[in-house]
């Protein structure tokens, strides 16, 4: 059991953390015909948005109610209406998400009550759903925004199962976290529909930022799931939720509409892929398909390739808590040392990380324990690039944002294949490094004064790494 | 706050722009860029600006006080390039929380500044005062001035708290921060009759240094370049420079005209973007810098620079134009760059479909007239969806904009470069134009396109089967029903007699009139008279008939 620290310092370095309100946004952009307003000023959208841009390399719909400093005196009211007038006039869209930000939690707006106002008022939006979610950025993370934002859109947009009772057998409902890809949706459709079952993902960032190319230039979303799919939720046989971080969710639907739920901690990995596809087999009383028992079988084969290159690792790695978890758990299960955890904010799951300690900090944080225990792997977002550039040591980009490389949104995690691949991408950076570092010289295996030696490493590397 | 308030209001009062004195003073005070429209706003906020405006210092640290948005969200997203330095890359944050919003923040950006001297012990520390705290009544004006006396060292307040406006206010009250707290608080260690600022340029990917060779070559010393690849201690005696150039004028005219009101330094605005222009520029200062003392020989130097350059330039852009005949460009950005981008691409042999003119001033649409002619095409206000619809239509073959259009461009397989300040590549004077056409050629000439633009083969063959499903289709392919199809014409309507029946009488009794046909079939042979003439022409029996 791990233990969770958080950090005593005053000025956060090079942070980790990114704020909630665009999680929250993050969550709407998986629904089709969907524009996520933030409540706040310019620059709270702006900032976010060029995020997700570079991140996503796509064009990404999210709007502001430009609060000035005289409406934050005055408060947010009339801002709103017009945003949402704006948005409706202008963008059409299906549905309208908005999310609170530091500014107008701040001058304590409420957004619930202007919502009311605006709709006795401008009957037009009647059919328009417009769902409020509260993220301030002074608390929490990214990933809590998208864990409140999903559980609002259940509780306001998801129907009970019909006066009948009856379910569908074959529908499915998946709560994806956020700390999965666009790719690892398309992986879990592609499975769940080879058992037969047919899944609706909320959100589904498969649909919007998968990077396809619509037919029509529309200023929304251009895909995700819709409104009446979410509607039909109460009406699925099973909820898988992904990540603890769904439970909420998950929980909400069980409420709302008597869908039983099962939670998925991690889907990357050996175990956990085995005890998702026996589930899978279960409820759709299905065996399981050929391609599976081979993916399984590559797996295990990718995982006795790797371990001669991962296993003894000592691994840095900074994630939002589920990301965290999932990827540590995977390593840890094949032999690396997860000697530097850092994450975002509290969560359930963080004291399970098979290490000493996690603390709840920034990437100054992370480098700082990095180099001190004299780790040979980092693993965090694009921002840790100049951590490890500064370490010297192999680099593995995971988690949102990843804005200096390409093919974010298909970097696959889950699944016996997503694992696999993960594995050998891994690997192959352990591999990179000791041939372009590590190479043996006369001197390698001569006693230097007072450094402690690790196999494989040269002394020279580890004196690098300490003056670094 | 009132002082921030004033300062934003001394701000919209610039003698310096010239949009800005041809404006009544009612509209003065509204300030440079149009009222933020809630759900239709993009762009920045004031505190982007002053960050975009002062980041690019490299040796100082930038510490933003406010929640994690601020800086968490946006750190280390800008292209600057520094010679020295990385520190200017390091994000720091106090990230405020639910605690210090109740009770205040003073005491923890207290706690950081001291964090940050003990770790990094920088040349001056920036602190950046944003929305929220600015609401709360945090004092970082108060809190600087305490931490520069106890630490002995510059800590500087930035007052622009990002809802008192846009992204280019925000540059101004950066400008404002230097020209109160750093511009001429430290001297020199020597000065030359060389000495210039270069103001409002970033290094973007580096392209001052496509320029600064040319400089260096003649003898001219950048003294200090506010702010790109910039250091504390240039700004800070940038007061002893000869001449100055404002290079980005929408950022910061207010810092160029008070260093001229304060310390006697001229100033002229220009730009390194485009051939011309870069000429122009470096005779500028070589201009500016003769008058404040330097010696004559400078000129010529400066104008034999420019003409090998320049030949070098259109040399190397020459090979291009047979390769660019007949292509159409699209070029969307603002201000300056609307017109000194054309004159390369046209000599290039592009033909320009248009020009953007949002952000332009009234100069810069006269230049472009001259440069495009009377009718050039000038669009003021473009949507996406109209821009997407021009470019699928193929009204231009390559678009050069800024990274907020590309995926109309992109999504419309169309090829598309960046030339706004998000861009990878350096486009700065001449080489930078040469490498800009370069980067024009690779793009359309990549064969890449074609194969986009063509339908996936499926989608053909699913019209081609709509096509076969029609009925068309099957008369076409079968003779004998094509056959039936046509002899089921109908010929006489009143009486409903189709082709066959009459061509049928026709060939049986060899008949040769209309009266004929009449007789043998139930055709009235009024309105349907003509066809059956027709018909009897046509009639291969009667020519036999007629032989007979």
């Amino acid at each position: 059991m791990a233990l969770v620290k958080a950090s005593t310092k005053s000025c956060a370095v090079n942070p980790l953390k990114m704020s909630q309100p665009i999680g929250g946004a993050f969550a709407f952009m998986g629904l089709r015909g969907a524009m996520p307003l933030l409540h706040g000023s310019q620059g709270c959208t702006s900032f976010g948005l060029t995020l997700f841009v570079r991140h996503f390399k796509e064009a990404v719909p999210l709007q502001t109610t430009a609060m000035s400093e005289v409406a934050t005196v005055l408060g947010g009211y009339e801002n709103l209406e017009q945003a949402i007038l704006n948005i409706h006039s202008r963008a059409k869209p299906k549905i309208v998400g908005i999310c609170s930000t530091g500014v107008t939690e701040t001058n304590g707006d409420d957004v619930d009550a202007y919502l009311k106002l605006i709709r006795d008022k401008h009957p037009q939006l009647a059919k328009l759903p417009l769902v409020y979610v509260s993220t301030p950025d002074f608390k929490g993370a990214f990933q809590d925004g998208w864990e409140k934002a999903v559980a609002r859109i259940a509780e306001a947009l998801v129907e009970g199962p019909g006066v009948s009772g009856l379910r569908d057998p074959s529908k499915v409902n998946v709560l994806p976290g956020c700390h999965l890809t666009p790719g690892d949706l398309d992986e879990l459709r592609a499975i769940l529909e080879d058992f037969g079952l047919r899944p609706s993902f909320l959100p589904d960032l498969a649909g919007s930022l998968d990077g396809h190319i619509p037919d029509e230039f529309t200023p929304t979303t251009i895909g995700g799931i819709g409104i009446d799919e979410i509607a039909s939720m109460g009406r699925a046989q099973w909820t898988i939720a992904i990540g603890a971080q769904m439970r909420r969710a998950a929980e909400v639907l069980q409420a709302k509409a008597g869908v039983p739920f099962r939670l998925f901690e991690r889907l990357c990995g050996l175990d956990p892929n085995d005890e998702f596809i026996t589930f899978l087999s279960e409820i759709s009383g299905r065996p399981v398909p050929v391609k599976y028992r081979r993916q399984r079988g590559q797996l295990t084969d990718a995982m006795l390739d790797a371990h001669f290159h991962i296993g003894g690792r000592r691994v840095a790695i900074a994630a939002e808590p589920d990301l965290l978890f999932d990827l540590s758990s995977t390593l840890h299960d094949m032999g690396a040392q997860v000697t530097a955890a850092v994450t975002t904010t509290q969560s359930v799951v963080i004291e399970r990380v098979k290490t000493e300690e996690v603390f709840i900090g920034d990437l100054e944080d992370l480098e700082e324990l990095a180099r001190t225990k004299q780790c040979d792997l980092l693993i965090t977002h694009s921002h840790g690039r100049q951590a490890a550039a500064r370490l010297k040591i192999p680099f593995y980009r995971a988690g949102f944002p990843m804005f200096d490389r390409l093919g974010a949104g298909h970097q696959l995690s889950v699944g016996y294949r997503g694992t696999r691949d993960m594995i050998f991408d891994i690997a192959n950076l352990v591999i990179a490094d000791r041939e372009e570092n590590h190479q043996p010289t006369p001197d390698s295996w001569r006693a230097a004064p007072a450094l402690p030696r690790r196999a494989g490493h040269s002394s020279s590397g580890a004196a690098e790494r300490s003056t670094a | 706050m009132s002082s921030l308030a004033a300062t934003v209001q001394n701000i919209f009062d610039e003698p310096g722009c010239t949009k800005n004195g041809s404006k009544s003073k009612a509209d003065r005070r509204k300030g440079c860029t149009r009222q933020l429209q809630p759900g239709s706003a993009a762009g920045g906020c004031a505190f982007d600006g002053a960050k975009i405006a002062l980041q690019p210092f490299t040796d100082v640290a930038h510490l933003v006080h406010g929640p994690i948005a601020c800086e968490g969200n946006s750190w280390d997203n800008r292209g600057s390039a520094s010679s020295g330095s990385n520190l200017w890359r390091t994000a720091f944050t106090t990230d405020l929380n639910e605690t210090d919003i109740v009770f205040g923040g003073e005491q923890r950006l207290c706690k950081a500044i001291t964090e940050i001297i003990n770790k990094w012990d920088p040349p001056a520390i920036f602190v950046y005062q944003t929305c929220i705290p600015a609401m709360i009544g945090d004092d970082i004006d108060a809190v600087c001035k305490a931490a520069s006396q106890k630490f002995g060292k510059p800590v500087i307040p930035i007052n622009s708290p990002g809802f008192v406006g846009s992204k280019n206010l925000g540059n101004k009250l950066a400008g404002e921060a230097l020209l109160e707290h750093v511009i001429g608080t430290q001297e020199p260690d020597y000065t030359t009759p060389y000495d210039i600022n270069l103001i409002g340029e970033y290094n973007l990917s580096g392209e001052l240094w496509q320029v600064k060779p040319l400089l260096d070559e003649l003898g001219v010393r950048i003294l200090s370049c506010i702010s790109g690849d910039g250091k504390y201690r240039e700004v800070a005696s940038s007061h002893r420079a000869r001449a100055a150039m404002l290079v980005c004028s929408k950022s910061m005219i207010n810092v160029a005209r008070k260093m001229k009101e304060r310390y006697g330094i001229p100033f002229f605005e220009g730009a390194f973007y485009g051939i011309q222009d870069s000429s122009d520029s470096l005779r500028q200062i070589a201009r500016l810098l003769v008058e404040r003392g330097a010696p004559q020989e400078l000129l010529g130097r400066t104008d034999a620079v420019i003409a090998r350059e320049e030949t070098r330039a259109w040399a190397a852009i020459e090979p291009y134009k047979p390769r660019f005949k007949g292509k159409k460009a699209l070029l969307i950005t603002g201000g300056v760059k609307s017109w000194s981008v054309v004159a390369a691409l046209q000599e290039a042999g592009l033909e320009l479909v248009g020009t953007s003119v949002k952000k332009s001033t009234r100069e810069d649409k006269e230049r472009i007239k001259e440069l495009m002619g009377q009718d050039a095409h000038m669009i003021e206000e473009m949507t996406p969806r109209e821009m997407y619809r021009m470019l699928k239509e193929a009204e231009a073959d390559i678009m050069l904009s800024g990274g907020k259009s590309q995926f109309v461009a992109l999504k419309a397989a169309i090829p598309w470069i960046d030339i706004n300040q998000e861009r990878c590549h350096a486009y700065l004077g001449y080489l930078g134009m040469v490498k800009l056409v370069e980067e024009i050629d690779k793009s359309l000439s990549n064969p890449m396109w074609e194969q986009l633009r063509r339908p996936a083969p499926w989608q053909v063959l699913a019209k081609a089967m709509v096509q076969m499903r029609s009925p068309l289709a099957e008369i076409a392919c079968d003779p004998a029903l094509g056959e039936t199809a046509r002899r089921a014409k109908e010929i006489c309507f009143c009486n409903k007699v189709d082709l066959g029946t009459i061509e049928d009488a026709i060939t049986a009794h060899g008949l040769i009139s209309v009266e004929a046909v009449r007789e043998h079939t139930d055709a009235v042979g009024g309105c349907c008279n003509r066809r059956i003439e027709g018909i009897l022409a046509a009639s291969p029996s009667a020519l036999p008939q007629a032989a007979e």
